[in-house]
């Protein structure tokens, strides 16, 4: 009887997913047989002409979640360790529990916060990014333009706020696991502490750490309400971080009631069946990556 | 499992469930949001003279014109007329129900509300990315006397479907062909040749208020209402006129809705030295196979807000302006020959 349980609500999730897959599909498969593959790297989007692409949002989505893993990871790393490693009992706890308290938080409240405190703040320091860092050789293109304190940037930065709680508490919770026996023992040995963090700590819990960046990484593409307030919404896209842009959730959140045409309609539903795609290759891809050390580092014998 | 029965209940749902139980006493609507807010004030003084009560969802647009079309509202509002054809394919009616004016609006420092003037070829030439800064001659040229900066013009636009967007690129498709050619018909969504976009109205303004060298466009109560630098227009006429309720109906004056057929008429750029150039309107559609119970509750209220003259002035107080007595006369005509109300 349990078992049977357990074994339907295991199965439901699998048929929820499959359904929503096929249902998906379904309706964008209109925008597929009109458009072809070219849909995916086209980046024309004009409603009024019907002709659609994907290539914007799809770029816009997959950059300023990149932005926010890179900014996010090692934050949340840093703070894993000094939760659990360097800082007093007194102190680690209240820490963890700030960290964790942000992700409680409901991300339009973080789309307030990025347009109305983050962007003109962030607005003011633009110039002198543009006038320093835009001005370097190689990385120079992608720091130019208009100070409007908002755009691809900051949406990678708002992000990067919205992801750290969930990567931040995984890594916590992985790090105070790792038997106390075997850092003891690379102490013991000679081990400075970045040592033991990196041969050891982080060599125990890597599957478990990965697993917590994904996590992040599946919120940071999925995000909507508080990209659409911060990336803005243009369907440009440009070399420079700091001009606006847009991302597959930002697009649907401001097209979809407004889309009366069948095409316009289909071609939202193929973003969305796009942005599932997308999630789910990056799962695949990450668990394959598990499993490939996992099997190098029985191998190794460590 | 169906997008239809999700759009369905989203809709029920934004109406505040009231779609469900359609009884006598309740008008449903949804649509537009540029004419919300008198909507709103609308309902509440006709509730208190009726007892009717009046739902209305917002929603933009693009929703009024799919409610009405699918029968989930006893009305649908919309910024973006339909042709008649279209209208007849769907079995609906529709009429003019308020003016509004979109003013430009821009953040430098030093210009105040109304000192700035805009022609329509500047003004497609900004947001065609061909005008950049604000010392460009042709800013310079029409606005000798104000000191204006050596700054990036950054462009705002609204990034939902707007009829408001649809009103303002049918202007500049009117004045700039170089706009009409490159960027397309008017729409409510476009593909903006520069600019951020901001999320409704509200968005726009938020924009424009916190970058210094930007420019954007919103309805004329939304400028005001948040202190900013709205803009003059030079007109079809060569004149250059304030947005204000006088403008705006001029504009609506000169409007001649008796060669139209079902209303359609844009009215952006109209002649007349006093006529506001951007100057727009809101319908509201109605089914005519609808049960005639509904579409008399419909038609009562909106004869009320139309002719009555506290609604007038509730419309004004809320920079609003009410259709002139000819265009009502003509729409409770065509109430009489399609509806037979």
């Amino acid at each position: 009887m349990f078992r049977n349980l357990a074994r339907f609500a295991a199965f439901s999730v699998l048929l929820v997913l499959l359904g929503v897959a096929v249902t998906l599909f379904w309706r964008s498969w209109p925008t597929f047989h009109h458009f072809g593959w070219s849909f995916l790297w086209t980046a024309r989007w004009d409603p009024g002409r019907e002709l659609f692409g994907g290539w914007i949002p799809i770029a816009g989505t997959l950059i300023s979640s990149a932005i926010a893993l890179l900014v996010a990871v090692p934050v949340a790393y840093g703070v894993a360790l000094f939760v659990t490693n360097l800082a007093p009992a007194w102190l680690g706890r209240p820490v963890g529990s700030a960290i964790e308290l942000l992700a409680a938080i409901p991300s339009i409240v973080f789309g307030m916060w990025g347009l109305f405190v983050f962007a003109p703040w962030f607005a003011k320091l633009e110039p002198w990014i543009t006038a320093h860092v835009g001005t370097l050789p190689a990385i120079g293109i992608f720091f130019r333009g208009p100070p409007m304190g908002i755009g691809m940037l900051t949406a990678g930065l708002v992000l990067a706020v919205m992801v750290l709680p969930f990567i931040a508490s995984i890594m916590r919770d992985v790090f105070t696991v790792v038997p106390p026996m075997l850092r003891e023992s690379a102490y013991a040995l000679g081990a400075t502490s970045w040592e033991v963090q990196r041969h050891v700590v982080l060599a125990y819990t890597r599957s478990a750490v990965l697993g917590g960046i994904f996590l992040g990484l599946g919120r940071a593409l999925g995000e909507t309400m508080a990209v659409t307030f911060v990336i803005g919404n243009a369907h440009q896209l440009s070399a420079s971080l700091l001009k606006p842009g847009n991302s597959i959730a930002a697009l649907l959140a401001n097209e979809f009631a407004e889309a009366t045409t069948p095409l316009h309609q289909s071609s939202l539903l193929a973003l969305g069946f796009l942005l599932f795609a997308m999630t789910l290759i990056i799962l695949i891809g990450a668990r394959l990556l598990l499993w490939r050390l996992e099997n190098a580092q029985g191998k190794s014998g460590l | 499992m169906n997008i239809k029965v999700v759009a369905l209940s989203v809709s029920l749902l934004s109406l505040g469930m009231a779609g469900a139980v359609q009884a006598a006493e309740t008008l449903t609507g949804s649509g537009s949001t540029a004419i919300q807010p008198v909507l709103t004030k609308w309902a509440a003084t006709y509730k208190e003279k009726t007892g009717v009560e009046t739902n209305y969802g917002g929603g933009g647009s693009g929703q009024g014109i799919k409610d009405i079309k699918a029968g989930l509202a006893g009305f649908g509002a919309t910024d973006k007329p339909l042709t008649s054809e279209e209208l007849r394919k769907d079995h609906l009616i529709q009429f003019p129900a308020i003016i509004i004016g979109i003013a430009p609006i821009v953040n430098l420092p030093g210009i105040e509300p109304g000192q700035m003037v805009l022609d329509g070829k500047v003004l497609a030439d900004i947001y065609l990315g061909k005008i950049t800064k604000w010392n460009d001659p042709a800013i310079v040229a029409l606005n000798k006397g104000l000191k204006l900066p050596d700054l990036d013009i950054s462009v705002v636009h609204r990034s939902d479907g707007s009829g408001t967007t649809f009103n303002f690129t049918d202007y500049l498709s009117k004045v700039s062909p170089e706009w009409a050619e490159k960027v397309g018909k008017p729409n409510t969504e476009i593909p903006w040749p520069v600019g951020a976009g901001g999320k409704g109205n509200q968005g726009v303004a938020a924009l424009v208020q916190k970058t210094v060298g930007s420019i954007g466009y919103v309805e004329q109560a939304y400028a005001s209402e948040n202190k900013l630098a709205y803009t003059r227009m030079r007109n079809a006429a060569g004149k250059v006129v304030l947005p204000d309720l006088k403008t705006f109906q001029a504009a609506a004056a000169n409007a001649d809705y008796g060669k139209t057929e079902d209303f359609y008429l844009i009215l952006t750029n109209q002649k007349g030295a006093e006529s506001w150039p951007i100057t727009a309107t809101t319908w509201v559609m109605l089914r005519e196979d609808a049960p005639k119970a509904t579409n008399e509750e419909v038609v009562k209220f909106f004869r009320w807000s139309l002719t009555a003259p506290e609604a007038k002035r509730e419309a004004e107080q809320l920079a609003y302006v009410p259709l002139p007595d000819g265009t009502v006369k003509q729409i409770q005509g065509y109430w009489k020959s399609k509806l037979g109300l």
